[in-house]
């Protein structure tokens, strides 16, 4: 075979190999270089070697930052997947108010992270926000800022009000592209609304419902800006993720050595579990076209 | 099982129709009676499917009522009225095996399992998917889940009547063959009401014992297909039926005698005086060749279609059709064309006009 060989082609792809490098590679490269190394300034570095990460998997601080967080996101997840589905079964599907609907269900998904982290901060204030004042004067003692309960609640809250949106979007998408001759066929069987729900719905939601979970798991596991602007991770460290660990970590104690491990393992672990929803994903698809 | 009653029934699907243009099905009162196959023939968007519906119940019409045998069913929801439909495009439960889907309108009413087990076999045998049952719907062929979606819409036995959505648009023609004559078997074995909605008329024939022609909204006529044939009530059900349809000229008329252009043909039947447009019509099949008999015609071409000769031709009226039966020549002599008076139709403004007495 004479192919014509041509590396000139390769100079194309340059100018994004060192975008990459540069905003990617190299930071990364920096931090796996503080995981394995020590440091007592002026950029002189000693070997380390694993030190760190064992230092950062026996460390009880750490389980506690990941035990917050997984629970965090399975509640999360348990409340605004159904709550998700719930709203996308019953909003109009057609006219003004399905227009309507969706443009306020959008609105959350638009305002930035901080900015939400603000408006939950102040509406939750016992002295002057209108969600905390109206509490305490109903006789609710709920203070986000020292009691651990009403902290988690707050965040939590905020979160579903943030995301569920997003859930609500995806599953409506989903059940707009099932044709109207389904529902009809369900009648002419007098398959009860559950018997709907279960095997018309719910199957052709699959696709969009493990994208939405996939997001909100990520996200939500990576969650930083919002409860640190409410809570700051307190009271105590009851409200403090991972990240928010990991950043008092590296840039308050300025721990960079054990911070890079623990952001590596960080890393490793999202990566993990999107990898096990890719490939549960693909062989579902897989099946089906079976 | 029940008579299928509709009572002034009308449907349009703009809120406040205002005149007739409005309306998808114009006022009709029809009997359909218990056990009978009908066949809903008539051309795209004629409103077939929304009367289907509206029996069906998915449809709720805008004016008269529906009665199964004596209960008024018109506000009765699809479920209440235990009927079952089969659609133009296979409708199948995704997740559910072949199984599950055939048992699905069983196990909705409740039914024991053994009955639906035995039940669902029958049904599997008859649409040739026994080996399939344990497989997962999704995979399989358009025909296939069609096969499906016809089973799950036989498999109750109580049904008051089943409704067919031209149910065999995906299906292979052998297959085709083969479905419809398992869906007549069915028929004289349960004796279901069955409404077989197609816009093929062969199909429709075959399946039907009367055949309900629908036109612009409106039926135009109910009966056996012979009926159809040999009187067709609309000058549409003359063109719809019959392959090529009928042949139709406009005529001055006086009692037994039409007179087209300068010709004058014979009736075989006496007729009052008509207003509006008067045109007689004439099967291709009872227009004969002639040696001099009848009215002049010019010959343009002959079609071979199988099993006879199609002629097409005009006379001083207009183009003719006529179907020459298989082994007749056409010599040089046969220069006209007898019109069989006793096959003559007389129409005024599209319906047809009953005679007043056959001619002696």
């Amino acid at each position: 075979m004479d192919k014509t060989q041509n590396n000139k082609a390769w100079f194309l792809v340059l100018p994004v190999l060192v975008l990459v490098a540069f905003s990617a590679v190299l930071p990364l490269m920096t931090v796996v270089n503080y995981a394995f190394n020590d440091t007592f300034g002026n950029n002189r570095f000693f070997w380390a070697g694993l030190e760190w990460f064992e230092q950062m998997v026996t460390s009880s601080r750490m389980h506690d930052a990941l035990g917050r967080q997984i629970l965090f996101s399975a509640i999360i997840l348990a409340i605004e997947v159904p709550l998700g589905i719930f709203i996308a079964l019953n909003m109009p599907k057609r006219g003004f108010w399905a227009s309507f609907c969706l443009v306020v269900m959008a609105l959350p998904l638009l305002i930035p992270f901080n900015v939400v982290g603000t408006i939950w901060q102040i509406f939750g204030r016992v002295d002057i926000g209108l969600l905390g004042r109206v509490l305490n004067d109903l006789g609710i003692a709920y203070n986000y800022t020292n009691n651990p309960f009403d902290a988690w609640a707050t965040v939590i809250v905020m979160d579903v009000w943030h995301w569920t949106s997003l859930v609500a979007l995806l599953c409506y998408a989903g059940l707009n592209s099932i044709p109207q001759a389904y529902y009809q066929a369900a009648r002419i069987d007098q398959a009860s609304r559950w018997a709907v729900f279960r095997y018309i719905e719910l199957p052709k939601m699959k696709g969009v419902l493990l994208i939405a979970v996939l997001l909100r798991f990520m996200d939500s596991f990576m969650i930083y800006t919002e409860p640190f602007v409410v809570t700051g991770g307190g009271p105590g460290n009851s409200t403090t993720f991972l990240s928010i660990d990991l950043v008092k970590m590296a840039i308050g104690q300025f721990d960079l050595g054990p911070a890079a491990a623990f952001s590596l393992m960080y890393f490793l672990v999202i990566l993990l579990v999107s990898w096990v929803f890719y490939t549960v994903m693909t062989n579902l698809d897989r099946e089906e076209q079976k | 099982m029940a008579q299928i009653t509709l009572k002034n029934l009308a449907h349009s699907y703009v809120p406040n129709p205002k005149s007739e243009a409005d309306f998808a099905l114009k006022q009709m009162d029809h009997v359909w009676q218990d056990g009978g196959a009908y066949a809903l023939l008539g051309s795209s968007g004629c409103g077939k499917t929304t009367l289907l519906n509206i029996i069906s119940g998915l449809v709720r019409p805008s004016q008269g009522r529906v009665l199964f045998g004596d209960r008024d069913v018109t506000d009765a929801e699809t479920a209440a009225r235990n009927i079952a439909q089969v659609f133009q495009f296979p409708v199948v439960y995704d997740t559910m095996t072949v199984r599950d889907n055939l048992a699905f309108p069983l196990r909705n009413r409740g039914m024991d399992a053994g009955y639906i087990a035995a039940r669902v076999q029958d049904i599997a045998r008859m649409i040739g998917m026994e080996e399939a049952l344990h497989r997962k719907a999704k995979g399989l062929t358009a025909d296939a889940k069609q096969k499906i979606s016809l089973g799950r819409g036989m498999v109750r036995e109580d049904v008051n009547a089943i409704l067919f959505d031209e149910p065999l648009t995906v299906i292979d023609p052998h297959m085709k063959w083969e479905l419809r004559t398992q869906l007549k078997q069915l028929h004289h074995q349960f004796g279901h009401t069955m409404i077989y909605v197609t816009h093929d008329q062969t199909e429709a024939l075959t399946f039907a014992d009367k055949v309900v022609v629908m036109y612009d909204g409106r039926v135009v006529q109910m009966g056996t297909p012979e009926e159809l044939f040999e009187t067709p009530a609309h000058t549409f059900v003359g063109y719809f039926i019959g392959s090529p349809g009928m042949n139709f000229f406009d005529a001055d008329v006086t009692g037994t005698r039409a007179r087209l252009g300068d010709a004058v043909v014979d009736l075989g039947a006496a007729y009052g005086p008509q207003t509006g447009r008067v045109q007689i019509g004439i099967r291709p099949e009872h227009a004969e060749l002639t040696a001099g008999e009848g009215l002049p015609l010019q010959i343009q071409r002959v079609e071979d279609v199988g099993r006879h000769r199609l002629l097409r031709g005009t006379i001083a009226a207009g183009e003719i059709n006529i179907v020459l039966p298989e082994g007749t020549g056409i010599g040089a002599d046969l220069t006209h064309v007898r019109l069989r008076p006793e096959k003559i139709n007389l129409y005024s403004d599209d319906w047809r006009v009953t005679p007043e007495g056959r001619a002696v």
